[in-house]
């Protein structure tokens, strides 16, 4: 159906005197992402260059260009580097990277649909409830494959969505959900989860040591295998999620206005949930819980360029995927050559940082 | 009514007994009425006689089980909210306001039933949202942060809004609530000199009986969940009908500028008459 405007008028030309700040927010802010981008891959050849054993940088990055079809390289790096490189880090980089992303987008998603600056896959008990829906597959003789498909990811994500539903059920009150109630919610189901987690594992096997990695999650030992299981989700989620950025401002009004501008909101709403679910999901499959990157990674892109979601939900995926490479650095190196989970780095650094937001929203009163 | 009779073309906004209640309380018992094109219509009456419930249910935010709406001939029940929202732009009453967006980019957002899910505001949509701002006069607050703006500021930029959304029919949800005096007129003016004079027809939830009849072409008095009165300013604001409608004694005299009637209270004579409102009789012009 088209609606003709009741009057035609020319229009004038732009204005130019006015609103020069507000133009570029209406572009897709390419130059910041491709620059963010380029940092993070400069990051992850930094941190697959390091570890117990130390390959200077240039190798690592004539190793990893060897590879790419039309290159060749005639280098005289010992073939064990090459087995370091391609075997375990660059897999693990590239895993944290998309990880980073997938919980940056997802933390921004949830977010933007919540109106609550405070959702993180975490904290609204989805991250959890796919811990517990991947445990189960993996400990019970359901098989993990069938057909070369990985059934973990699918498990996981019917576990966070139970965990969304009842969180978000049990706060959604006369059509408003109270900042508090969800997170309360949210972390009283990631416990529950978490507990049902535990009891699973150790009823499989009394080694404590593995629940310990899948709580606080870990890149120590990720394969190309993990990566493929991610990359389609990674994918899916992304394609569905960017381009609502527009839409996505529209409803930080109160879902009244949005309604009144021709957003279709319960809809949207879930789509946009259900992709940040699955990105989560797909994450936590791979990397077990890694806490706090979703509140983490879209502040910093708040505090730096504000919360329009053209920018926001870019520049999320760049910094999660920047700060997990940093953080998974971490884990490796500071006892080395003991591996810590990288939940424990993420954790001292978004604990502290959670609490900052909370008595900063005290103000606002959300 | 002529608004009903258009040369045979379906009215901007057709009613018919339309019902409405939250839970078991009954708010609309069956409203009919109309919205010519270009007609400037007022919905008036007591706090709970169900003006905002009228109009959330045109927007769309409510939903009735029972009746019918139709939008320049559309049933709204058939329509999806963009296409709905390309015909009926709304000014609410108190809404919120997300800091950190400017000024213009809250217009923009009017922009959004006439773009695509993939497609982003173009060059003309900026132009068509600074247009609008410099004809509510609040282009100089193009950059500014939404959350730092006075109310009627405020006011201007959600018409603008509404503007840019070019719907042939415009709703105002108690456009005067919440303004000082300057203000009250100012946004009715600012009404009046675009989506009226442009030929869009409006429909507005209105408290003051004396402004409306300024500005209004046509009251519908809402009583009890069904239209007590319909006509123009000049028949219907009787101090019959607003006594009874309101339960409130009052004078009405004439405007001495504007020829249109004003409603002065008379105090102390509110309660005399309370219990003498509850007529169902249904007086129409």
């Amino acid at each position: 159906m088209k609606v003709k405007p009741i009057v035609e008028r020319p229009l004038e030309p732009l204005v130019e005197a006015v609103a020069p700040a507000t133009l570029p927010g209406l572009r897709f802010p390419w130059p910041r992402v491709l620059i963010g981008m380029a940092v993070v891959v400069v990051l992850a050849l930094v941190a697959a260059s390091l570890g117990s054993v130390s390959i200077p940088l240039g190798d690592a990055v004539r190793i990893g260009l060897d590879r790419l079809p039309g290159i060749e390289f005639t280098g005289d790096w010992p073939q064990s580097w090459e087995t370091i490189l391609w075997q375990l880090r660059f897999p693990r980089v590239i895993l944290a990277v998309m990880v980073g992303a997938s919980l940056g987008l997802a933390g921004a998603t949830y977010q933007g649909v919540f109106r609550n600056p405070l959702a993180d896959p975490y904290l609204i008990g989805v991250a959890a409830g796919a811990g517990l829906g991947a445990t189960v597959v993996l400990v019970s003789p359901i098989p993990t494959y069938v057909g070369g498909f990985s059934l973990v990811p699918i498990a996981a994500f019917i576990g966070g969505l139970l965990a969304i539903t009842v969180a978000y059920g049990v706060s959604h009150i006369d059509g408003s959900t109270p900042v508090t109630v969800l997170i309360l919610a949210g972390v009283a189901m990631a416990s529950l989860a978490s507990a049902i987690t535990t009891f699973l594992m150790i009823v499989v096997s009394p080694d404590v040591r593995p629940i310990l990695w899948w709580l606080l999650g870990t890149f120590n030992g990720s394969t190309w295998k993990d990566v493929w299981i991610l990359v389609p989700y990674f994918v899916l989620a992304a394609v569905v999620i960017l381009p609502h950025a527009r839409i996505l401002n529209v409803l930080q009004l109160d879902r009244w206005q949005a309604t009144q501008l021709g957003v279709n909101v319960e809809r949207t709403n879930l789509v946009l949930l259900v992709a940040a679910s699955l990105a989560t999901a797909a994450a936590v499959s791979v990397s077990g819980l890694i806490l706090f990157v979703g509140l983490i990674a879209p502040h910093i892109v708040r505090l730096i360029w504000g919360p329009n979601h053209r920018a926001l939900l870019p520049m999320a995926m760049v910094v999660g995927g920047g700060f997990l490479v940093l953080a998974d650095l971490g884990a490796r190196m500071v006892l080395q050559p003991q591996e810590i989970p990288i939940g424990v780095i993420t954790a001292l650094c978004g604990a502290p940082f959670f609490i900052y937001l909370l008595r900063r929203a005290r103000r606002w009163r959300v | 009514m002529g608004a009903l009779n258009n040369n045979g073309r379906a009215p901007m906004l057709a009613i018919q007994d339309l019902r409405f209640s939250y839970k078991d309380e009954p708010v609309l018992n069956g409203v009919t009425m109309a919205v010519g094109h270009g007609e400037v219509v007022g919905v008036v009456g007591p706090n709970g006689a169900g003006k905002s419930t009228l109009l959330g249910l045109i927007s769309g935010i409510l939903v009735s089980k029972s009746g019918r709406i139709a939008i320049d001939g559309h049933d709204v029940a058939q329509i999806s909210p963009r296409e709905r929202a390309a015909m009926v732009a709304v000014v609410p009453q108190s809404p919120v306001f997300p800091g950190n967006f400017t000024a213009l980019e809250l217009v923009l957002m009017g922009r959004t039933p006439h773009m695509r899910l993939l497609q982003w505001e173009s060059e003309s949509d900026v132009r068509l949202a600074q247009r609008a701002m410099e004809e509510t006069g609040c282009l100089s607050l193009a950059d500014r942060r939404v959350d730092n703006l006075s109310g009627g500021e405020r006011q201007r930029l959600l018409v603008a809004r509404a503007l840019v959304q070019e719907a042939p029919l415009v709703l105002l949800d108690e456009p005067t609530a919440n303004l000082d005096l300057a203000h009250q007129t100012g946004v009715l003016d600012l009404v009046q000199q675009t989506q009226a004079s442009r030929g869009g027809s409006v429909l507005m939830a209105i408290h003051d009986l004396s402004l409306a009849a300024q500005y209004c072409d046509r009251l519908v008095f809402l009583h009890e969940g069904l239209v007590f009165a319909d006509g123009p300013p000049g028949q219907v604001i009787t101090e019959d009908i607003v006594r009874l409608v309101y339960g409130a004694d009052v004078t009405v005299i004439t405007h001495p500028v504007m020829g249109t009637p004003v409603v002065l209270p008379v105090a102390g004579r509110m309660n005399a008459v309370s219990t003498a409102g509850h007529t169902n009789g249904k007086l129409s012009s």
